[in-house]
């Protein structure tokens, strides 16, 4: 199994050596009790000693009690151990990925990451269990019931040696090339589930074209073509069983045949032969048991791997040796700065010689195309990014100089795709600023105009929100994000296209709001909507990465093309006519 | 999403409430297609019980009969007998190893069959279920049931039923050895088998208990792993990333300590079957023993007697390890039933659309032709005629009440009319029921009051697959399939040639883009068209409607940022394909409501004002405060 993964185990390390021991004692006792169960034939029942029988009895019990011991211990000790790695390797995760920088995130997708923490936790540690408790045990219990056959009668003992080349073998080829076409059958799998997927948040359009008959088609397609192959794999796997048997029964019948020719002539006796018998079946047992292991692994190792690269993943945003505590201002300047996603991979550069000098506490519109990469600029101020060249300097100092949490408090994103957590109104103001008075989230509502539609609902600030914010409109979702960035009280403020489902006239107020509650904050302010930043004291138009303008309105109306091509389509008739929030 | 959320209504708890009725369902399913191969299964389980049973039985007779005589009175080996003994034994486990390589073989079609019929079921049956299902179950307990919870019937089919048959068999018929052996010695072993049954029940309780446990927590950790990874940006802006481990920190031991409580107890099952096992065979021994040496019963007995006791513990602790795979399988076989039995989308409409062409005198008459010419075929039973009314779109509301619950109407009273070829637009707030009402008009849902009447036909009667296929949609959020971008488009309109697909995305003005990708049409599209923007799968949504040249639109403008000249082209494409037809749309744009030909207000769930642009502007009313921006109230 994967080193990566195997070193979670930690505090748990001790079971996991636990485990094993405990399983071999296990064993031990196991391997005991036939050789008991001889002399008890032999010597007991054979020669009418009873008191031998009790007396091997009373050891066997004592060996069953030991054995027991061994047993519940090893299974105790295995679940810990298993669910241990679980637990850490959950956790190891999961702090990791709190580590990870935006260009980290972007490289798992969500649900890539939730799937590697769930399912693929669940595989590894069901293997490892598994691995713990048999792994130990099966060889173990093959080499000591093979030494005990050897023990008793060599010459018979042979005879299960080649037993177990020959089916050891037969068996891994089996499942060797079982698991061959079993790797073919996954991704068919995840291609039938995404089909479901997509028919079930699809299915107003699978309705409104009248497509069921069709899909179903499909899907029975896709869903034959699973039954072709894991039939085909598990035929293969369907041998191991009648080829185990042909073994077993083979050897019973050798065993027989030359057994009671042997104790004819006294070379054996009656009770060793039974005890051979019994070794017989656990020797090709712990057999099976290893080649189920080894299917268990290959299933597993995937799982493992996807892990893995959770848990190496480094984040490429480190806090520097020797860290600015404080965000002076608010001014923020761009010297010549080029970024791309992936540069390392080559990725092409979306923002290109990118030069910018704003002073604390000025109002700055950003607008431009989808894919000019107004977003990507504003994330550099906050370093959720690293330029690859150039500097972005905050407060006069580069943002790479400062300690990571003291930059983030001091600017304040409100980004484009936002998020409620599930809890109430007050908890999720108080992201914002831990320790929150309920007066100051009020005062920080009203700038957003969020108090007015909260203090109408019945539960006011301790309105539960749920999962994904599902119960506050579009509107009144951005003006909560609002409200919280406001709670840190920044130095710089973003917006980035934060009040797209804002009517114009609320959005007006938040912005005049701004003006004159927080002068002193620069704000930075993403939009579609030209009336959402025409007010501002400087206006970039970005096109392509690059900055095609930068002035008031007045003077980009009379000098970019662009801003007015934009302004004339919005005032023309093309504009928006969004909606308004009931409150 | 407007309309009701989707809430988990709490899927049932991994314990089943009704295993027998489940296992019944179950094995009604294996022996609707699979009949002859499980008789097969079962003749083989038989036949290989039975074989290894006479394996067994062989001791008795190598030791009694060969070896003992022998040891006992001395004289010669015969070898003679005993070969044609071992001879028969042979026979006898030659037909036991290919009974069992034919019951696995059987076994694989059977469980693999049933799957892929359970599955495709659950398919057929979930394409034909009201939207309402989809409002109330989250898309992630729908998946579960194709993958958690078949998978869980695999166990069951292929291990669980033969195991238990297997081990029911082995159990009579050893028992049936065991008394003719010694009836002295079988009291001895049930005994044990009691109180084999007794620790193993108790051990059993414990890990459902703790399991069931587990798979609530699970659940929680899922939950909350979810919410987090989706909002991992917002975390990081917020330097939230203390609290969150924290809290997750709190969930993961929880969890841990159920799974490690829950694989306790499950692994417990093996050492207390094996251990008590042991002890069941020393008491037989001793007892056997005793037996012996008073000449009850000969020493062959005893030892195949002790080998049975072995076979005879074995299947029972077989079953007790099955235990929690069998509940979890039960409670699997719950969920997979209950979607396959949600009340379908009923249909009892009986007009259909037809095409038909210009008869003598002006008549319609049906035709199976593609004519273009399409007409509603309307048989009035009172009079034993059929009427055919040409399709033309006019929509009319008449007083309509609806609500997702009976209990809380979200439309009252709403009352309207689309002549063929206007364009009706909707505005109002989130929540005011633009959407809902759109939705009324193809029949996702039902309405509780007034009439809804399509080219004068109430749509009640109109078949639900012939309504639909006059309506186009195009909806805000953009659905596309795995395929290329033609498939894409033909998903409109399944037969239709290249240069179709090529003119409705032309008019869709979606030609452009597509024509400058390397693969152009033949582009593959994966996980809902990740690889296009968003204004480009719009385009693609159009296009699908164009194809489907359907009389009557329902548009839902896309509230979402796209950029001011991708914006343009949607519209633009938006506009040519509203040409000539009747539509609805829920409008976000300026454009779009001023060239409407009615213009209806909503507000929580009524129509407050309606008529043109120029009408309610000079109304001063609710219309005029969305439109200017300023709160004039």
């Amino acid at each position: 199994m994967n080193r990566r993964v195997l070193r979670e185990v930690r505090e748990y390390k001790i079971y996991a050596i636990l485990t094993p021991l405990c399983m071999i004692l296990e064993v031990a006792m196991e391997m005991v009790v036939p050789y008991l169960m001889a002399s008890i034939i032999d010597e007991g029942v054979y020669k009418g000693n009873m008191n031998h029988i009790v007396k091997i009895g009373l050891y066997m019990v004592i060996a069953a009690v030991i054995g027991f011991i061994g047993g519940i211990l090893g299974g105790r000790y295995g679940a810990l151990a298993s669910t241990g790695l679980a637990r850490n390797l959950r956790k190891s995760m999961y702090e990791n990925i709190q580590t990870f920088s935006f260009s980290n995130i972007d490289r798992f997708s969500a649900s890539s990451l939730v799937t590697r923490l769930t399912t693929d936790v669940t595989n590894v540690q069901n293997a490892f269990q598994m691995t713990l408790r048999m792994a130990m045990r099966a060889p173990a219990s093959l080499v000591v019931a093979m030494a005990m056959a050897f023990y008793i009668n060599a010459r018979i003992a042979r005879i299960y040696l080649i037993a177990v080349i020959l089916l050891g073998i037969v068996i891994f080829a089996i499942i060797f090339s079982a698991t061959r076409i079993f790797r073919e059958a996954f991704p068919k799998y995840d291609a039938l589930n995404e089909s479901v997927q997509e028919n079930v948040s699809a299915i107003r359009v699978v309705k409104s074209y009248v497509r069921e008959t069709e899909q179903i088609g499909q899907f029975q397609r896709a869903s034959r073509a699973i039954y072709d192959i894991f039939v085909k794999a598990e035929k293969k796997v369907a041998l191991n069983g009648p080829v185990m048997q042909l073994t077993v029964y083979s050897c019973i019948l050798l065993i027989s045949w030359i057994g009671a020719q042997m104790i004819s002539v006294e070379e054996l006796t009656t009770g060793e032969l039974m005890s051979l018998l019994a070794y017989c079946m656990n020797i090709l047992m712990s057999l099976m048991m290893l080649s189920m292991i080894f299917v268990m692994l290959t299933m597993s190792a995937a799982s493992g791997e996807r892990i893995a690269e959770v848990l190496d993943e480094e984040t490429d945003l480190k806090n520097p040796a020797d860290p600015v505590m404080e965000v002076k201002d608010g001014s923020v300047v761009f010297e010549n700065v080029s970024f791309a996603y992936n540069f390392d991979k080559g990725g092409k550069p979306v923002l290109e010689n990118i030069n910018l000098d704003i002073k604390s506490g000025e109002t700055i519109g950003i607008m431009g195309a989808t894919g000019s990469s107004k977003s990507t600029l504003v994330s550099l101020i906050s370093r959720l990014y690293d330029v690859n060249e150039g500097s972005v300097r905050v407060g006069g100092i580069d943002v790479r100089d400062y300690d990571l949490e003291t930059l983030r408090n001091a600017v304040s994103v409100v980004l484009q795709k936002n998020q409620l957590f599930s809890g109430t109104i007050l908890d999720n103001l108080r992201w914002g600023k831990k320790d929150a008075t309920e007066e100051e989230c009020r005062k920080a509502c009203r700038m957003a105009c969020a108090d007015e539609f909260i203090s109408k609902m019945t539960d006011g600030y301790n309105t539960y929100i749920e999962q994904g914010g599902t119960n506050v409109s579009g509107g009144q979702k951005q003006r909560l994000c609002i409200a919280r960035a406001l709670l840190k009280s920044p130095r710089i403020l973003i917006l980035d296209d934060s009040t797209s489902a804002v009517d114009t006239a609320t959005d007006a107020r938040i912005r005049k709001a701004f003006r004159t509650e927080i002068p002193g904050v620069t704000k930075f302010i993403i939009a579609q909507r030209i009336s959402s930043i025409q007010d501002a004291d400087r206006i970039i138009v970005l096109d392509n990465g690059h900055i095609d303008g930068i002035g008031t309105h007045e003077e980009l109306l009379k000098t970019n093309e662009i801003y007015r091509e934009v302004y004339e389509s919005q005032t023309g008739g093309s504009g928006d006519f969004d909606e308004t929030e009931v409150d | 999403m407007p309309g009701p959320g989707p809430h988990s209504l709490g899927r049932p708890g991994p314990k089943p409430k009704n295993p027998g009725k489940m296992f019944k369902r179950i094995m009604g399913y294996v022996m609707k297609d699979y009949a002859v191969h499980y008789i097969i299964v079962i003749v083989c389980i038989i036949l290989s019980v039975l074989c290894s049973l006479q394996g067994t039985l062989f001791l008795k007779e190598l030791i009694d009969e060969y070896i003992n005589p022998f040891i006992l009175e001395g004289g010669e080996f015969n070898s003679g007998p005993l070969a044609h003994a071992i001879a028969r034994v042979a026979v006898f486990y030659a037909i036991g190893v290919i009974a069992s390589f034919v019951q696995q073989r059987l076994m694989i079609v059977v469980t693999q069959g049933t799957m892929q019929s359970m599955r495709n079921d659950l398919f057929e049956k979930m394409e034909k279920l009201p939207i309402r299902y989809f409002d109330t179950h989250t898309h992630g307990d729908i998946m579960s049931i194709y993958t958690n919870d078949i998978d869980t019937m695999r166990q069951m089919i292929s291990m669980s039923i033969p195991q238990c048959f297997n081990s029911a068999i082995t159990i009579v018929s050893v028992l049936t050895s065991m008394i003719v052996l010694s009836p002295w010695m079988t009291l001895v072993t049930i005994v044990m088998v009691f109180v084999m049954l007794g620790c193993t029940g108790f051990a059993a309780k414990n890990s459902g208990k703790h399991f069931v446990r587990q798979q609530k927590q699970l659940g929680t950790v899922n939950g909350y792993i979810e919410e987090m990874i989706t909002g991992q940006k917002v975390i990081k802006v917020f330097c939230h990333e203390e609290a969150g481990m924290e809290k997750f920190g709190e969930l993961n031991d929880e969890l841990f300590d159920a799974a490690s409580k829950a694989n306790t107890y499950a692994n417990a099952l093996g050492p207390i079957n094996a251990q008590l096992g042991n002890l069941s065979y020393v008491l037989c021994a001793i007892t056997g023993g005793l037996l012996a040496i008073n000449h009850i019963v000969t020493v062959g007995s005893v030892a195949s007697f002790l080998t049975l006791n072995k076979s005879f513990n074995m299947p029972i602790s077989q079953v007790a390890q099955q235990f929690n795979s069998i509940i979890m399988a039960m409670a699997g076989a719950e969920r997979i039933f209950s979607l396959m039995d949600e009340t379908p989308e009923v249909d009892e409409g009986y007009v259909n659309l037809v095409n038909v062409k210009k008869g003598q005198g002006g008549n319609l008459e049906e035709t199976p032709e593609r004519t273009g010419m399409w007409a509603w075929k309307h048989y009035h039973k009172a009079s034993d005629t059929t009427e055919y009314k040409p399709l033309q779109g006019n929509v009319v509301f008449d007083g309509v009440d609806f609500g997702y619950t009976d209990d809380k109407m979200v439309l009252h009273d709403i009352r309207l009319e689309a002549k063929p070829g206007q364009k009706i637009a909707f505005v109002g707030s989130t929540g005011a029921g633009k959407t809902t009402i759109t939705n009324l008009i193809n029949r996702f849902y039902d309405i509780q009051d007034g009439k809804i009447r399509y080219d004068g036909i109430n749509v009640n009667k109109i078949a639900k697959a012939d309504l639909r296929r006059s309506l186009g949609m195009v909806l805000q959020e953009t659905c596309l399939f795995t395929g290329t971008i033609a498939d894409n488009i033909r998903f409109g309109k399944l037969d239709a040639t290249d240069e179709e697909v090529v003119a409705a995305a032309k008019l869709a003005n979606a030609d452009e883009f597509i024509s400058k990708l390397p693969e152009g049409y033949d582009t593959m599209l994966t996980g809902n068209g990740a690889s296009l923007s968003q204004g480009q799968r719009q385009l693609l949504a159009i296009a699908r409607a164009a194809i489907a040249d359907p009389p009557v639109l329902i548009l839902d403008e896309a509230t979402s940022s796209i950029d001011t000249r991708t914006e343009r082209i949607v519209q633009e494409g938006m506009d040519k394909l509203m040409h000539g037809r009747t539509s609805f749309v829920i409008a976000h744009r300026l454009s779009t409501v001023r060239n409407a030909d009615c213009i209806m207000v909503l507000e929580q769930g009524r129509i407050v004002e309606s008529g043109t642009h120029d009408q309610l502007i000079n109304l001063k009313g609710r219309y005029y405060t969305l439109y200017t921006g300023n709160s004039i109230a």
